[in-house]
């Protein structure tokens, strides 16, 4: 039986057939349940198609040439560049800068405004549900600067509340408050707005990682009025190697450029240089041309399915995932209620070891993520090293997860101990 | 590619669930602690040399997945009573031959886990001041 219209508003059926990748068979023969999306999400065809006509139709570098190839590729770099602004609902272009993804560009902030506005005895505050992407750099910076790192802890519901937040703001004074919309391991979506606002009263600059967030919700820069928001474009059905640096016009133009190079200039002498107006000052080399028309596509592609949609589909899923695994014996989900999560849900199975759950899932034909996803403060603060996680997204259908459930469901079966024996190394040694 | 049921292969089975001197030797005179940065699972290899240069005893203790507990059993009881050159010896081809079944790139780290630590224990005399990471092995990689 193959229902693949969502109680929402979307014809899954027929966003399948845009992924080609959707219909190929597993390793093992059954057909591929793609549950790795938090990890990173497939290209529909369209993608696909505008980054393989650039190349054979209109590729040039950009901001170089005079000629007809380089006017057309800086024009469609420059497009691609305004439909990312219009999907975030950003001001101005000026603040969209392409990185090479989520974790370049936290870099570029650490780099540029943190070595600038941060040293000995400031706080940086995060939460403890933080990608490493968000934790490493900062770590970095206090050892360049002398600055101190902190964490905001996840109660026994993995819940942080607005009270959490607002005694860390209180007792650090932090400088910078850098926190994930939504936790790539817990699910948890986090009240965005609120936060920075609670934030900015308390003085401090606030970083959003929204490498969950964008695409799932739909984004507003405006409204959320942070200073910083970044985002990876594979997580959007988009390329690899390209993501997004929006800051706020003034701060970026108050901070120095990190990377030196062509194109970030105005004019170089045998004494110096000075910087090129944004965005430019914060790209320096040959940009990542053809991704940024990949991303572009892919914005238009989630754009004409609806944010709005999208993500009611993924909660409708991650619902009966989350449900579903919490009815199972021996199987322990590590986040929050549905209520408070997407389409992510980790989980632990009891005397499982999260890389044998995630290899057996695989025979049945179930992509899922084990490890720790990157979050390993996370997992310590937890206390457990490895959890499995499943992630759907808004071309997984209602039939997937039971898929899913059902091999989680026989996985204790295929490892409960059965009281084996190891033959002794006599006998061993000659099978 | 290898399947679920080929890696999970009886022999494997049977030192997961009976594992060869799981747990810590109190008389140990060397020692090595390491993590595998993919999942963070843990494993901590102790050994007594003798004089003659002989690995009189082995032990692991550690928490993880069927490849790396069973693969840690193997080995452990595969190098006691070798000498240390036979033990530096060993190599990670040796190693991955030993466990069996073919394994993927990712799961061959779940297998040389007990191994690169091994090796690096063979370095790490207790009780001397200094840290006991003696660089060896290959590395592990980060997860992505
Ligand atoms: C919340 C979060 N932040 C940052 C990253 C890093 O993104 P990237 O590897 O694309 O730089 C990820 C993805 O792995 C993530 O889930």
């Amino acid at each position: 039986m193959i229902v693949t219209t969502s109680p929402t508003n979307l014809d899954v059926a027929k966003i399948r057939e845009d992924f080609p990748i959707l219909g190929i068979r597993s390793a093992s023969d059954r057909p591929l349940v793609y549950f790795d999306n938090a990890a990173s999400t497939q290209r529909p065809t369209s993608v696909i198609e505008a980054m393989s006509r650039c190349y054979r139709e209109y590729y040039s570098n950009v901001h170089r040439g005079i000629h007809t190839l380089s006017e057309a590729s800086t024009q469609a770099y420059e497009n691609a560049r305004a439909t990312v602004a219009s999907f975030m609902n950003a001001s101005s272009t000026n603040e969209v800068i392409f990185a090479a993804g989520t974790t370049a560009a936290i870099n570029t902030v650490s780099r540029s405004w943190g070595d600038q506005n941060l040293s000995q005895g400031d706080v940086i505050l995060l939460l403890i549900s933080e990608h490493h992407a968000n934790i490493v750099p900062w770590h970095q910076l206090a050892e360049r600067v002398g600055c101190r790192v902190e964490f905001i802890s996840v109660d026994e519901e993995f819940l942080i509340d607005d009270e959490a937040v607002a005694s860390a703001l209180r007792m650090h004074q932090p400088k910078l408050f850098a926190f994930g919309a939504a936790s790539n391991t817990l699910g948890t979506e986090y009240p965005v707005k609120r936060w920075t606002r609670m934030a900015h009263d308390a003085g401090a600059t606030v970083l959003i990682d929204a490498a969950q967030a964008a695409p799932h919700w739909k984004m507003d820069v405006q409204d959320w009025d942070a200073d910083f928001i970044v985002f990876s474009g594979h997580k959007v059905c988009g390329p690899t190697g390209i993501g997004v640096l929006w800051g706020r016009e003034s701060l970026l133009d108050s901070m120095p450029p990190f990377l030196g190079g062509g194109g970030m200039i105005q004019t170089v002498t045998t004494d110096g240089f000075t910087a090129h107006a944004l965005p430019e000052k914060f790209e320096a080399g040959t940009p990542p041309i053809v991704e940024a028309i990949g991303l572009e596509a892919a914005i238009d592609y989630l754009t004409d399915v609806g944010m709005d949609n999208i993500h009611a589909h993924e909660r409708l899923l991650g619902t009966r995932a989350d449900a579903g695994l919490r009815e199972i014996n021996g199987v322990r989900v590590i986040g929050p209620t549905a209520e408070h999560k997407g389409g992510i849900n980790s989980f632990v199975i009891d005397g499982v070891h999260a890389h044998d759950v995630s290899q057996f899932l695989d025979g049945q034909g179930v992509a899922v993520r084990a490890g720790h996803h990157c979050t390993m403060p996370l997992h310590h603060a937890i206390g457990v090293t490895a959890t499995s996680r499943a992630s759907c997204y808004f071309y997984n259908t209602v039939e997937e997860v039971d898929v899913f459930l059902q091999a989680v469901s026989d996985v204790r079966d295929r490892f409960a101990k059965t009281g084996r024996r190891r033959r002794s190394r006599s006998s061993r040694s000659n099978s | 590619m290898p399947n679920e049921q080929d890696i999970y292969e009886e022999h494997v089975l049977d030192h997961y669930e009976d594992p060869y001197h799981r747990g810590t030797l109190d008389t140990a005179s060397h020692m090595h602690e390491g993590n595998n940065p993919l999942c963070g699972d843990r494993i901590v290899i102790t050994l007594k040399l003798d004089d003659s240069g002989k690995v009189a005893e082995a032990w692991f203790e550690g928490e993880g997945c069927v490849i790396s507990q069973a693969s840690a059993s193997m080995l452990i009881e595969r190098m006691e009573g070798k000498t240390i050159e036979e033990v530096k010896a060993f190599t990670a081809e040796e190693m991955l031959e030993l466990f069996g079944p073919k394994l993927t790139p990712n799961r061959q780290k779940c297998c040389l886990l007990s191994w690169k630590i091994l090796q690096s224990a063979l370095h790490s005399p207790i009780g001397e001041d200094g840290d006991s990471s003696a660089p060896s092995g290959p590395s592990l990689g980060e997860e992505q």
